[in-house]
């Protein structure tokens, strides 16, 4: 990686020693991931999993599960953000997402109606965390239209405050706002795509 | 000791080439799959193969926890390795305590990953060069620093760093290299 006129063999001299030892290289970040939870620096620990929906990047902070994203949001993009605004402190640490990728599992099996997991929601706040707060209430298999969801929510003409709460909901799947659908019965946008809320709606046997 | 880490900063004032200046503010994760491998290549070649992973786990923890404060525009790369060089000495004192005296050098226990590969030809021509030369050797051919910033992490000056390395390459020239030509002039030809 460096010039070293200076000493023109000294590539040769080391070739012997490896420039990237892959092996070690896996076995030395998992070794740090669990000492840096264990000396509480791991602030935000990452992994993804292949899903019926795409690949999805889970994250969660020592609070909770933090976010969930698409594929089409950029996992890169959504790591460096996490590091911009929750901690740069970010290591991929599947140990801290054994709970959610199981229950995640679970539901894309149909074997889970809903999720249990301890829930970090510092990534939304004001009406869009009410809005949130309220998505659970649709339950599992049913759908309910923008408007309906913002009477729930306590403001009934806040119809387009709510669109844009589900719309940046940073956990999707997992606070449902795929159940949230247009009033005239279209399935209207989503985070993932029209294409994944269908499919997640399918999956519930809603649609 | 939550303040450890934050005496690591600082250390390097080097600003990196422009457009990287928010690299500090990258998830720690691209800086462990980035300057990961140098690394632990860094530490392989200063305490060899048996504390190396040791010495690369305690220098990777002590920088994350000191992370989020490293100013931004910092050159990572040295930043990594004036932790590496502190760990390294850590690990090689520590390995010093332990080891027990005897007139000969110890014979190089056989390689975990590679028998007879590097750890017992290239490690034991490294670990007969007085420590700075092994040092300085390390932190500019595999490091790629440039001896100003050798010279900070080792002490002393520039002009000592280069002939520590200087003098270091021309030892391994004469018990690792030259038994071996054969193959090293191919690896030169890259």
């Amino acid at each position: 990686m460096t010039t070293t006129s200076d000493a023109p063999d000294a590539r040769a001299l080391f070739a012997a020693l490896p420039e990237v030892d892959a092996d070690a290289q896996r076995r030395l970040h998992a070794r740090l991931a669990v000492a840096a939870s264990d000396a509480g620096i791991l602030d935000v620990a990452y992994t993804t999993l292949d899903t019926p929906v795409g690949p999805l990047l889970v994250a969660a902070t020592d609070r909770g599960l933090v976010r969930v994203a698409y594929a089409g949001e950029g996992h890169a993009r959504v790591l460096a953000q996490l590091a911009d605004s929750v901690s740069p402190r970010v290591l991929r640490a599947p140990a801290r997402l054994a709970a959610v990728v199981r229950q995640m599992e679970e539901y894309f099996a149909g074997r889970r109606t809903a999720f249990d997991l301890p829930l970090d929601l510092r990534l939304s706040s004001g009406f869009r965390r009410t809005v949130l707060g309220h998505l659970p209430e649709i339950a599992y298999g049913t759908t309910a239209s923008y408007a309906a969801l913002a009477a729930l929510a306590g403001s009934p003409k806040a119809v387009r405050a709510v669109g844009t709460a589900c719309a940046t909901n940073p956990l999707p799947v997992v606070v449902p706002c795929h159940r949230v659908v247009r009033s005239d019965g279209t399935i209207g946008r989503y985070i993932g795509g029209s294409d994944a809320k269908k499919a997640l709606l399918t999956l519930e046997g809603a649609a | 000791m939550p303040l450890a880490g934050s005496s690591e900063i600082g250390v390097v004032h080097c600003v990196g080439p422009a457009g990287r200046a928010d690299v500090s503010r990258e998830p720690f994760d691209k800086v462990v799959e980035r300057h990961g491998p140098t690394v632990l290549r860094v530490c392989r070649a200063v305490v060899g193969p048996d504390a190396a992973d040791d010495a690369w786990s305690e220098t990777f923890l002590s920088a994350m926890r000191a992370y989020p404060q490293l100013p931004a525009g910092s050159n990572v790369e040295a930043w990594l390795v004036t932790i590496a060089h502190r760990k390294a000495i850590d690990e090689l004192r520590a390995g010093a305590r332990r080891a027990i005296p005897t007139g000969d050098l110890p014979q190089v226990p056989s390689g975990k990953d590679m028998p007879g590969g590097w750890e017992s030809d290239l490690w034991s021509a490294l670990r007969q060069l007085p420590e700075k030369q092994r040092q300085s050797v390390a932190y500019h051919h595999l490091a790629g620093l440039p001896y100003a910033e050798v010279a900070q992490i080792i002490g002393g000056t520039a002009q000592a760093a280069r002939r520590a390395a200087s003098d270091g390459i021309s030892a391994l020239r004469r018990t690792y290299l030259k038994p071996r030509h054969g193959q090293a002039a191919e690896g030169e030809a890259s």
